[in-house]
């Protein structure tokens, strides 16, 4: 049992990790601002929704296991919010991305 | 096991620090430093459990929340020139 | 009776959270819980916003639906990052909305899925920023926004 929870934990890992150094390079490579969004939002949402399911396997049922759900929660509800005020922001002070526009834009 | 994840969140933590001092304006530093919170939020409950101490997890919980209310206040300073109150 | 329903998430949070369970320590939870819920419904936060009970009853289906779309769109995402075919694109959707609440839902479950960001909003209108075609056709084809309306279930 402990096996298997071990190398569930393992695979969580090793998903999470992947997803959030994959997250780092788009960060760097990517051409402008609203580009880079998207990968930050993969650090914010895959890396840490994995790593924190692959800790969940490790705690089993306590009430370190809700600190960690809260953790989530809270990274699930705010990430979106300052994607959303940057991106804002940058339009504000006219910051046109790059690429193609479809219909009017506001 | 938890080693490997740490290991993981210093090497993306480097490759955010290349961003950061790139970044051409602010709003690339801005981006960047939100997601290094993050980061650092799982380091910070990675190495709780790695150490065998899982308190660190109510400081992972703060920090995540100094994490939001700081990236929030910078930008509204930055659009506004002031954090609200009297003129 | 949403005071009491905003009494009881907070109580149970501070019972979750501190894992003592003295006299003393549950008293002074239950008052600072009490002061809280005060505040609250002296600054007039307690009402459909500041707590969107009619979500309540459908949450975990639409829940369970986003955390699929979220993984689909994290491989896609990977994906474009690695082969570095990136053509960004920019356009307007309509929404279908009517309360705020449920509109903020919508703009944050769009940008929560990485690939997609709203990046302007006017009355019923959101612009969006996708990464790629194949994720501004997910966003056009209107199927979050449906769920999102049903979700609200005021139609």
């Amino acid at each position: 049992m402990e096996l298997i929870l071990d190398i569930l934990t393992s695979i969580c890992f090793f998903i999470g990790s992947l997803s959030i150094i994959i997250g780092a390079c788009g960060l760097i490579k990517l051409p402008d601002v609203f580009s880079r969004i998207h990968a930050a939002g993969m650090i914010d949402t895959g890396g840490t929704a994995f790593f924190i399911l692959g800790m969940i396997f490790q705690t089993g049922w306590s009430l370190i296991t809700v600190k960690l759900i809260l953790i989530g929660v809270f990274i699930f509800f705010t990430s979106p919010v300052t994607s959303h005020v940057t991106a804002n922001l940058a339009r504000q002070k006219n910051i046109l991305p790059v690429g193609k526009k479809i219909g009017k834009i506001l | 096991m938890f080693l490997a994840g740490l290991i993981a969140c210093a090497i993306t933590g480097i490759l955010i620090l290349v961003r950061i001092v790139l970044g051409k304006t602010t709003f690339d530093r801005i981006l960047a430093i939100n997601s290094l919170g993050t980061v650092i939020v799982i380091g910070i409950s990675i190495h709780g459990f790695y150490s065998n101490r899982p308190e660190f997890l109510d400081i992972a919980i703060v920090y995540a929340l100094i994490n939001f209310i700081g990236t929030v206040a910078v930008l509204k300073l930055f659009s506004t020139g002031s954090l609200g109150g009297d003129k | 009776m949403k005071s009491f329903i905003l009494f009881f998430i907070l109580f149970s949070l501070w019972l979750l959270m501190s894992g003592h369970y003295n006299v003393l320590i549950v008293s002074l939870g239950i008052i600072s819980c009490a002061f809280c819920v005060y505040v609250a419904k002296r600054g007039k936060l307690i009402d459909d916003e500041g707590l969107p009970i009619f979500f309540m009853p459908r949450l975990l289906n639409y829940l369970i639906w986003l955390f699929k779309e979220i993984l689909k769109s994290n491989l896609s995402t990977a994906k474009v990052i690695i082969n570095g075919k990136v053509e960004p694109e920019t356009f307007t959707v309509k929404t279908s909305q009517v309360t705020d609440v449920a509109k903020v839902t919508y703009a944050n479950s769009i940008t929560l899925t990485p690939g997609t960001v709203t990046t302007k909003i006017q009355k019923g209108v959101f612009e969006v920023h996708a990464l790629n075609s194949d994720f501004g056709n997910d966003v056009r084809t209107n199927e979050m926004d449906k769920k999102v309306t049903w979700l609200e279930g005021k139609k």
